[in-house]
């Protein structure tokens, strides 16, 4: 097994684990109630994501004999790594997602754009994933999952459009949110070192990305921002300050009542 | 359509109305017994149907306070499900395990489900979804009190899907066969999965049963806290019950207060016994007379002081509710201006 792989394997779960649990925040809190299904709905896509790709990493870590090898060893009483072992006892430094889905959540219009420029992201890269197929394991958890991104590509496509093209006010909601996350995209397409065996073809993603990206901002009227300074750091595990918040309230009880069964 | 029926009735009392206007005093006698007439038929037709296990449906003409008391009671039912997200959504963030997470989610989410089936089978009364909303709001509608108490620890979850989501059960098996239709179907898909609720949070509560100590104390302190409350869910005592006779004639209830009540301790007193815990009432008992458990007296100051507001949460789920409302203002108005535009785009 190749260490990168499961990095790159943590990579994924993560960034898609710390999206659902920033929407899980809406649950119940919705602005309409349909709204508030459909959100609740793609964050149990996205935990059933992250779910299987963990999962599947802790297969390949305790597949090692050697487990000094690995950067997450099973932690203390457990017998061996596990989907929950690798969600809730990693530490803020050794968490791989993207700084963009770490963001507090501010109004509704933030929210659908962070998922759409997320989703979108996770679409052309699981076609890849799906295509090549070079690993067979990963090759189906993104089968299966582009079948629910389609989906959350269209609906939060379609929120941004709306509410791009909606009221006055509605459009310069959606214009501040552009301003505040665009500085975060450009960790979508900046390799990271365990990456270079994950065979993702960056020159590929990123204009199919872009294109994507555009169309739906040409359709809501909202201009693609130009020469923006883009933050890093995420994917390697410096983060902003706001993930070791996410991982307090997510970790909670793992690490209150350490070893337990719930 | 209610409305057509009752213009059509009201056109009648307008005739004789207006009958009386022109011929006087002395025909207001027959006047006052034509009316009486044409609404005791009506009446008699509905209680027959009733009698006869038929379902009033959205088109029927029904008494104006069956049709208030149902929208009542459904839209209170409705405003239950969608508060009720709040107490458990609380956890969500913090659920132990992501496949407790993940059933989490999707507890809540059925919740908000079955509100939106509650809302649609109350707007057939009359009353659109934003006029209830507003009710709620402004604190004019009322919902279960159950949720005015706080979720403390991982181990409420498993308490409110066991015994509030229990509770809520016995309560909605009847409300299957309640006489007006479109609350009954509503019921019968929600049953479903409100039993689901019950089964898994049984089963957490299991898993915390058979735990470490710190697991269990956690329980049983859940337990405690979630006993009392929850057999107040089932409403007063009968006899302190204003609305129950006539509901139970025209079958919208089926089962008094106090049946429900009994029936929902007897199920979880044996519940219990699987869990190895303790029910907070030392005068819990099995009577073989009665074939029923006994239990202690219900403190209903306390159930009281909730409905008028003054539980540990009503200020706080009401909040939540409101700035959810008001924060969703600008995102309906934009949704609708985007929905207009579309709409003269395609017209052209
Ligand atoms: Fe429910
Ligand atoms: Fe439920």
């Amino acid at each position: 097994m190749s260490k990168h792989l499961t990095d790159f394997i943590l990579h994924l779960a993560d960034s898609t684990l710390i999206l659902g649990q920033r929407n899980g925040e809406w649950c119940g809190h919705g602005p309409v109630l349909e709204q508030d299904i459909a959100i609740t709905n793609i964050t149990l896509d996205l935990i059933g994501q992250a779910r299987s790709l963990y999962q599947y990493a802790a297969k390949l870590i305790n597949e090692v004999s050697k487990l000094s090898e690995s950067e997450v060893p099973p932690a203390e009483g457990f017998k061996a790594a596990s989907e929950d072992t690798l969600a809730y006892l990693r530490t803020e430094r050794e968490f791989k997602n993207f700084l963009l889905v770490e963001q507090p959540n501010s109004d509704w219009g933030q929210t659908i754009l962070r998922q759409f420029l997320f989703s979108t992201w996770q679409y052309y890269l699981y076609q890849q994933l799906k295509e090549k197929g070079s690993d067979t394991t990963l090759a189906a958890i993104a089968e299966k999952s582009l079948k629910e991104i389609s989906y959350h590509v269209r609906w939060s496509g379609e929120w941004v459009i709306r509410l791009g093209d909606g009221t006055a006010e509605s459009k310069k909601r959606m214009a501040h949110a552009i301003q505040e996350l665009w500085p975060y995209t450009g960790e979508l397409f900046l390799p990271a070192p365990y990456e270079k065996v994950a065979e993702v073809d960056f020159d590929k993603l990123k204009p199919a990305w872009f294109k994507k990206v555009s169309d739906v901002f040409n359709e809501a009227t909202l201009l693609v921002p130009q020469h923006v300074y883009m933050h890093t750091g995420g994917k390697t595990g410096t983060h902003t300050e706001h993930l070791g918040y996410m991982l307090a309230e997510l970790q909670y009880m793992q690490r209150s009542f350490p070893g337990c069964e719930w | 359509m209610v409305y057509l029926l009752w213009k059509d009735l009201t056109a009648c009392e307008w005739i004789t109305g207006s009958q009386r206007v022109l011929t006087g005093v002395s025909f207001l006698t027959f006047d006052i017994n034509y009316r009486n007439m044409v609404f005791q038929d009506f009446e008699n037709k509905f209680q027959d149907k009733i009698d006869n296990e038929i379902k009033i449906e959205p088109k029927d003409w029904m008494p104006e306070s069956y049709r208030k008391t149902n929208l009542r009671q459904i839209s209170q039912h409705a405003h239950s499900e969608v508060v009720g997200m709040l107490p458990e959504g609380n956890w969500i963030g913090r659920a132990p395990s992501l496949k407790r997470k993940a059933i989490l989610l999707a507890k809540v989410q059925d919740e908000a489900g079955h509100g939106l089936y509650l809302y649609s089978a109350a707007e057939t009364l009359g009353m659109s979804r934003e006029e209830m909303t507003d009710d709620l709001h402004s604190g004019k509608a009322k919902y279960s009190s159950i949720f005015n108490y706080p979720t403390l620890t991982w181990a409420d979850i498993g308490a409110i899907g066991w015994l509030v989501d229990g509770a809520a059960i016995m309560n909605q098996v009847m409300l299957t066969r309640t006489s007006y239709g479109p609350y009954a179907r509503a019921m019968v898909r929600i049953c479903k999965e409100e039993s689901f609720h019950q089964r898994q949070g049984f089963e957490s509560l299991l898993v915390l049963s058979k735990g470490t100590k710190e697991q269990r104390t956690m329980c049983q302190d859940a337990i405690n806290r979630w006993w009392w409350p929850a057999l107040m869910m089932f409403g007063p005592q009968d006899s302190e019950s204003q609305h129950s006779e006539q509901s139970m004639k025209w079958k919208i209830k089926r089962k008094s207060n106090d049946e429900l009540r009994q029936n929902f301790i007897d199920m979880i007193a044996e519940q219990i016994k699987t869990l190895g815990m303790k029910l907070p009432d030392p005068d819990l008992k099995w009577n073989e007379e009665r074939k029923h458990y006994d239990f202690g007296e219900i403190n209903w100051d306390a159930f009281w002081q909730v409905v008028k507001g003054n539980g540990p949460c009503n200020k706080q789920r009401l909040d939540a509710r409101r700035k959810a409302h008001e924060e969703g203002q600008w995102i309906r108005e934009a949704a609708m201006a985007y929905a207009e535009k579309k709409m003269k785009q395609n017209n052209y």
